[in-house]
């Protein structure tokens, strides 16, 4: 159910001669462009201005007032700063680690698994398999199981692989163990879409033009994928870098371990200091728009979008 | 065969990524038997008590905010397929100004980060001074889905050939007809595959939930708020059950698509031969 | 091969031996094959006769279940396709997507670390009139050009071998007419052996200096295309490479200038010298453009067979000629090709006619006359393509 999402890179559009114009396609945008005008679009600009805000003259706690302080981006800059670049280099880990496993997975189902189509659905319904239980329950599970009491841990410390006061959940490492392991399945299915469509004549012409199985891969098969790589990283790095559940104390992480979503949640929900929250936000959506538009042009493939 | 190991290695890598992807799956299904008390931590024993009585516990807590989320998925996926869907035949079918424009606004939701996309709702409920609760998770919902299902339909939009449409005019069909006896059947699996990615997209949130629910209870807050105190058994025989529920979905889906694929098979051989 | 150096000149090719056999059915059975350097080779077969799977074996594509494969007298059966110095134009052409035209050319040069690709890719796509193409993308390329670009990736690297797996078959008739000569040309040009696969019968006859022709994963008939077509040795080639009539009857008698045959009360006579069997029931044909019509019974003559009185049961005229098919009682539908050297037709639909050709145009096959020919069920490249990755090798 959920492939359909992920295997429009390269879905046939029909050709502009048999678009009309009609008013009729007015009426089919609008509803549903109007509803995300007012759901989506005006709540970031109420964000854009409520990051502006300054505590109102002699209100509550968490009643501001509209203003254009624009020091309240320095400010969580000077609070945050570890947050905000734990929050990237987590995101930037864990998508090299989803990447780096997911891609000979997709590449198993979808070229070598082509003459078994039953393993091939099979496959794939594991690889999606974790989106069908709760995400909190399945982090919660890692957690247990890294918990310091848990098998795999005292395990791990009586055969000297892990030191007899270490801990594995709090760290880093499980942070982004959870980051990557939550997000695996958004990086797996898009690759899978694009090199279950690999057409390998072009790995035996390349083989034909003196390239070894290494060049074929690297200057073949690399490239022909790189819309499923630009997905599935982009599907893996935007959730990663705004995620709170996985680096919670509640969860995989620890005091030293907290992302920037955290700290938004904690602004916005326990402090009610909603405008550092919305700094906050606004320095994360427009840092990820910045990564995102270089890494795209990049990699070239502007036209996926 | 002097290569039998290296042939190996790729399929053996596989099924190990594949089951270590398992591994929390099984986990939450095993300890949905466990006969524990208040947290479900460490394993005492095996019951089926806690599938019996799911609702028992907390004054059936659980059971409220299970059920809320299906309400809310519901709700949420009603309003963002119909929305969704419209978008998507319009993009594909019509011509009109600003259409790249529009694909790069309708990407947009899906390239926010949740928390961001939560924070700005949460912010906009704020100063227009609107409360919290059923209402405000829906909005939200249907918001963050709308984007999926034009995606997810317009790619069936797209794979669908405009010369049916055409055929069905030709055939003195009025557009509505044409509309209703052709193009809608035609559309019918992309839009609740559609639907399906929304309810699943929205059961599961609790991102954006938790900054637009008040004091309302989904499930995934319901456990996000009781891990610090011990999660209930109850919790994973709930998530357990809709997990076998999608499986079972999901199955008869690719095995009517296989067995569907192959029958086709067959009628091409028998045209050919 | 990460040599700096260009083959000087085509190179032999042997196939010693070869079988391959897939899960489930066997492509190929007891193949020997010598191509000689330089030479311009066709093999010719219908679909599933194992053609494409023994350029693919050459290419190093597959492997052979048994056998030998020899480039230039080396034995290359155990090196992997990129270590051959062997180059390939694709049926599909697999153009790589996501390169320019001069990248694709040039692909093949840079692997081998040759000096200057840009340079001499620039060179063999002035060759195929496409250097002012050089920056486009395959896709923005019409069928024609991206075959040529296809044919220069691969000329470009002077392989000892190059072979064709049916690269025109996606073309429309006239421009696979003007290809083909240009490929002949192309060929004599540089020298090197071509190994051109194709269904297409008179493909293979404009362009090959031998063809060899296919069927059930053996090889029924090789030589010269004028040869194979004149003299064909089994019915299998009569009817694939070009069309023929065949008529299947008793020796009626052998003498040192012919062989007489018993065909429905006609006897037919076949020179000894073009007869591969003289005794008991043999299959004996002509081919219809040899055939001359008569209103009238003709004249005996020793030196012309007769066959008639039959009746014209179709007239389809084709411009250059007319195709009459005849039916004469007892010895079945004749096919009757006549030049149209006056405006009109004499013969008509309906009409009576007789039939008759010179002995010397008539040929005896070699085949058992009551082995059937042979088809089997296809596999396109792309399958086998597909199949073979798979398996992983």
């Amino acid at each position: 159910m959920a492939f359909a999402a992920f295997s429009t890179t390269a879905a046939p559009t029909s050709s502009d001669s048999v678009k009309k114009k009609s008013p009729v396609a007015l009426l089919l945008l609008l509803p549903g462009i109007l509803y995300l005008v007012l759901f989506f679009l005006a709540p970031l600009v109420s964000l854009l201005l409520t990051s502006f805000k300054v505590p109102a003259e002699f209100g509550d706690i968490g009643e501001f007032s509209y203003a254009f302080r624009w020091e309240n981006y320095t400010d969580v800059i000077t609070a945050y700063w570890p947050h905000i670049l734990r929050s990237f280099g987590y995101a930037i880990t864990a998508t090299f680690f989803a990447l780096i496993i997911s891609y000979p997975l997709a590449y198993f189902i979808g070229v070598k698994a082509r003459r078994w189509p039953l393993l091939q659905s099979l496959a794939l319904v594991m690889v999606v398999a974790p989106f069908f239980i709760s995400f909190l329950l399945r982090t919660l599970a890692w957690k247990q199981i890294f918990a310091d009491e848990s098998f795999l841990v005292t395990s791990l410390k009586a055969v000297s692989l892990l030191a007899p006061d270490a801990h594995v959940t709090g760290t880093a490492f499980s942070v982004i163990f959870g980051l990557t392991y939550n997000f695996i399945p958004f990086m797996t299915l898009p690759l899978y879409t694009t090199l279950e469509r690999l057409d390998v004549r072009y790995l035996e012409a390349g083989s034909d033009l003196y390239a070894s199985p290494f060049h074929v891969f690297r200057k073949v098969t690399i490239p022909l994928s790189m819309p499923g790589i630009v997905a599935g990283t982009l599907l893996t790095f935007i959730p990663a870098a705004g995620d709170y559940i996985n680096a919670s104390r509640e969860f995989l992480g620890g005091t030293g371990t907290q992302m920037m979503g955290n700290v938004i949640e904690a602004n916005f929900l326990v402090l009610q200091n909603f405008p550092a929250g919305a700094a906050l936000s606004i320095i994360l959506m427009s840092a990820i728009l910045v990564m995102v538009s270089i890494y795209v042009k990049k990699s070239g493939t502007e036209d996926l979008l | 065969m002097k290569h039998s190991i290296s042939k190996w290695v790729l399929p053996a890598y596989s099924a190990l990524a594949l089951l270590i992807l398992m591994i929390p799956i099984g986990y939450t299904f095993v300890y949905s038997f466990n006969d524990s008390l208040k947290s479900n931590i460490t394993w005492r024993g095996f019951t089926f008590d806690k599938w019996l009585n799911v609702c028992n516990v907390q004054n059936g807590a659980v059971c409220e905010a299970f059920g809320n989320s299906i309400f809310i998925g519901v709700v949420a996926t009603v309003l963002a397929t119909t929305l969704g869907t419209m978008i998507a035949i319009a993009m594909v079918r019509y011509r009109f100004k600003f259409r790249s424009q529009l694909s790069l606004f309708l990407f947009l939701p899906m390239a926010t980060p949740e928390v961001v996309l939560g924070a700005g709702l949460a912010a906009q409920f704020l100063s227009i001074g609107v409360p919290k609760d059923m209402l405000t998770i829906i909005l939200a919902h249907t918001m963050f889905c709308i984007s999926f299902v034009v995606v997810a339909v317009k790619a069936r939009v797209a794979s669908l050939d405009p010369a049916l449409e055409e055929a069905g005019r030709d055939l003195y069909g009025s557009a509505l007809q044409v509309f209703l006896r052709i193009t809608f059947p035609l559309l019918l699996p992309g839009i609740l595959a559609a639907a399906l990615l929304s309810f699943a997209l929205s059961f599961d949130d609790f991102i954006i939930t938790n900054f637009n629910s008040g004091a309302v209870s989904t499930f995934p807050k319901y456990i996000w708020v009781s891990a610090a105190r011990g999660i209930p058994a109850e919790a994973n025989v709930l998530a357990s059950a809709v997990f076998i529920f999608a499986l079972i979905i999901v199955v008869t889906v690719q095995v009517s698509g296989a067995a569907r694929a192959k029958r086709l098979e067959k009628l091409h051989q028998a045209g050919v031969n | 091969m990460t040599t700096d150096t260009f083959a000087e000149s085509g190179a032999d090719l042997e196939l010693v031996g070869i079988h391959k056999r897939f899960p489930g059915f066997t492509a190929i059975e007891e193949l020997n094959l010598t191509i000689p350097a330089g030479s311009f080779f066709a093999l010719l077969g219908p679909s599933g006769c194992g053609k494409t799977t023994t350029l693919r074996l050459v290419a190093g594509l597959e492997a052979p279940t048994a056998g030998r494969i020899l480039v230039g007298g080396t034995d290359v059966t155990n090196q992997k396709s990129f270590q051959r110095p062997v180059n390939t134009v694709f049926q599909s052409y697999a153009l790589f997507p996501h390169m320019t035209v001069l990248e694709n050319v040039a692909f093949g040069l840079r692997r081998r670390k040759m000096t200057d690709p840009l340079g001499k890719a620039h060179e063999v796509l002035r060759l195929v009139e496409l250097d002012h193409l050089a920056s486009r993308r395959p896709q923005q390329l019409s069928g024609g050009q991206q075959q040529r670009v296809a044919l220069a990736r691969a000329i470009v690297n002077r392989p000892a071998l190059l072979l064709l797996d049916e690269p025109l078959g996606a073309l429309d008739l006239k421009l696979r007419r003007q290809m083909q000569l240009e490929l002949k040309t192309i060929q004599e040009d540089v020298g090197l052996t071509f190994l051109h696969v194709t269904h297409d019968q008179e493909e293979a006859m404009t362009m090959a200096d031998t063809i060899a022709v296919m069927n059930k994963g053996r090889i029924e008939q090789m030589g010269a295309p004028q040869e194979l077509y004149e003299l064909p040795r089994t019915a299998f080639v009569a009817n694939f490479l070009g069309q023929s009539n065949l008529f299947t009857g008793p020796v009626v008698s052998t003498t040192s200038a012919g062989v007489a045959v018993d065909v429905a009360g006609h006897k037919i006579v076949v020179p000894a010298t073009r007869a591969h069997r003289t005794t008991g029931e043999i299959t004996i044909g002509v081919r219809p453009e040899k055939l001359t019509l008569h209103s009238a019974k003709p004249i005996h003559d020793a030196d012309v067979n007769v066959m008639g009185p039959g009746r014209v049961t179709d007239v389809s005229f084709s411009g250059v000629s007319t195709q009459y098919l005849v039916e004469v009682p007892g010895a079945g539908t004749l096919i009757v090709f006549a030049q149209n050297m006056t405006f009109g037709s004499d013969v008509k639909f309906g009409d009576g006619v007789w039939v008759s050709w010179g002995v010397g145009h008539g040929f005896g096959l070699d085949d058992d006359p009551a082995d059937a020919p042979r088809f089997e069920a296809d596999f396109d490249t792309r399958s086998i393509a597909a199949q073979r990755h798979l398996e992983g090798a």
